[in-house]
This record gives structure tokens, sequence and C-alpha cells, in this order.
């Protein structure tokens, strides 16, 4: 059994107004000198799959006909 | 006219779409539900308004790859009309009828209130009772309806006449690109808008400044 970590997050330049949120949050919990936030999701997926890299193939499609948006989000696949 | 409403889990303003319908076309229009794989014989297909699954995931995200949504799809690209509005539009834009994305309100909130929209093309099947620059009364109820694309995207739109609705000056609740709340496909069969006209056409709803949009469906 495989087990993945995925990292979606926003692609350069789309506007995070969440990630500008918990910016703006930290600074009134007293914590200087943060200059940017960008707040992301994570998945772990548990796969039957064996194959390193027919897992590697399965998890890339997963990831661009589901997981993430590809007009406004990148992915990271980690796989164990 | 035949029409079809999909309903989704968690979709909930699919009876005001299936009232707007009638009341504006005269045909019962065909409520279908997103399990099935094979739409029935209709000329226009209306992706509702709501929660579907729960906004999981991301808006529209689970719904667009749903059973029906395939042969929405394939029969799209063959013409087939289609408007999607609010987490219609969302779901869509998803399952890659329209491009762009639509995303948290730039200001985090949820916005439930009356717009201003502004028709910028009275050139399609929905707004061809309308004028150019015309300004009409429309609700909105949504958290994510921040249309957003990359700029080549944006060039074409504005460039082929493809941005239909614009929040009128002042009343863009969401920041949105352009202030833009609704687009059309290249082919001109397929609208996304974020507010709902279904909600603006009946003397109980205060106004009916959208009724025009719906009548311009049995014209088109």
């Amino acid at each position: 059994m495989l087990k993945a970590k995925i990292k979606v997050t926003l692609k350069n330049g789309v506007l995070d107004p969440q990630g500008k949120a918990i910016e703006g949050a930290l600074g009134s919990l007293g914590f200087g000198g943060v200059n940017g936030v960008r707040q992301g999701k994570y998945f772990e997926i548990e796969l039957a799959e064996t194959d390193k890299a027919k897992a590697q193939t399965d998890l890339k499609s997963m990831c661009e006909k589901l997981i993430a948006n590809t007009v406004i989000e990148n992915y990271e696949i980690e796989l164990h | 006219m035949k029409s079809a409403v999909i309903t989704f889990p968690g979709i909930n303003r699919e009876r005001d779409m299936l009232l707007a319908l009638e009341a504006t076309t005269g045909h019962k229009p065909i409520s279908v539900w997103h399990s099935e794989t094979t739409l029935p014989h209709v000329d226009l297909v209306v992706v509702p308004g709501g929660f579907s699954y729960g906004d999981y995931l991301r808006c529209g995200a689970i719904a667009a790859r749903s059973p029906i949504m395939a042969d929405i799809k394939a029969k799209a690209l063959k013409g087939l009309k289609v408007i999607g509005v609010c987490n219609g539009f969302q779901i869509i834009t998803e399952a890659g009828l329209l491009p762009g994305a639509l995303m948290r309100n730039a200001n985090l909130h949820f916005v439930c209130r009356e717009v201003k929209l502004k028709i910028e093309n009275n050139q399609t099947f929905f707004t061809n009772k309308m004028a150019n620059g015309q300004i009409v009364s429309c609700p909105v109820a949504h958290g994510e309806g921040n249309y957003t694309c990359d700029a080549e995207t944006l060039r074409r739109l504005e460039s082929e006449g493809r941005v239909v609705f614009r929040y009128a000056e002042g009343t863009n609740p969401n920041g949105a690109l352009n202030d833009i709340a609704g687009i059309i496909n290249e082919a001109g069969n397929v609208i996304g808008m974020m507010p709902h006209p279904e909600n603006m056409i009946e003397p109980l709803h205060g106004k009916m400044d959208c009724r025009p949009l719906f009548e311009g469906l049995l014209a088109a």
C-alpha cells in the first residue's frame, strides 16, 4: 500500500483573500514581521497500488481531474 | 420550448427555477436528478443554484463530475443551450464548459442582496429581449462569486463580447474581475451567471426586472 500527501496551493498572482485575513489576524495577535500568508489545502490519500510509477500517474490524473482546479491552483504530490 | 432543471444533493434553488421556467415559457420543465446518465430531449438545460455537496473541495467541483454532467457536456458541445446560475455557474465552469473560475468573495463575506446588472450583450439566447447597456435589478446570494481568469482569457471574453452581464458601477458584491457577473461560451450556447434572475420575475418578488430574460428564451 502506498500513501500520498498532496498539497494544493493558489497559483502566484491569484488573489488569496483568506490568506490576507489570516495575515491580518496574526498582526492583531501581536505577531510582527509577517510579510504575507498564502493558504492552501492538504490531502492524504491511501492507495491499494504498490507500483510507485503507476501510483504517480494515477495521482497526477486525480489532481488534474478533481483535487486541484488547475485554472487557479498548483499541486504537489509526495509519495511514500 | 422544452427545458430540464438538474438537481444535485445540496442544491436548493431548483424549485424557484422550475417555477420561473414554467411561469415564463408556459411549459413545465423536467426535473432531472444528478445520478441519471442521459438527459431527456430538451432545448435547454438549467443548472440551478444552491450548495451542491456542501461546497466540499471547491464550490461545484464534485457536482461537475457527476454522471449527468458528462451527458450535459457532450450535448453542450453539440449546441444544447445551457444556463448555470450561481452554484450552477460554478458547476459548469468546474466542468470546463466556461473558462475561468469562481473564487471566494474578495471581502470574505457571503453576500445576499440586490445588485444592479448591466446587460453587455443582448445578442444571446437569454438576453435578446433586453437592450445593451440596460440596467436591471437582480438578487445575488453567494460566498464564492469572485470571477477570475488569466489575462488572455479576459482579453478574449471582453473583445468577443462574451461578458453578458456586468455588475453596474459600485455594486460589485464579490470583487469579480472587470465586474463580471455572467459570461457566455465561444459557441454562444452556454451562459453562466452568479445572480439569480429566477427570483426577480413576479410581483411578489418586489420587481420583475428579470422576466424578459426568460421571455427571451422563447424568442431564441
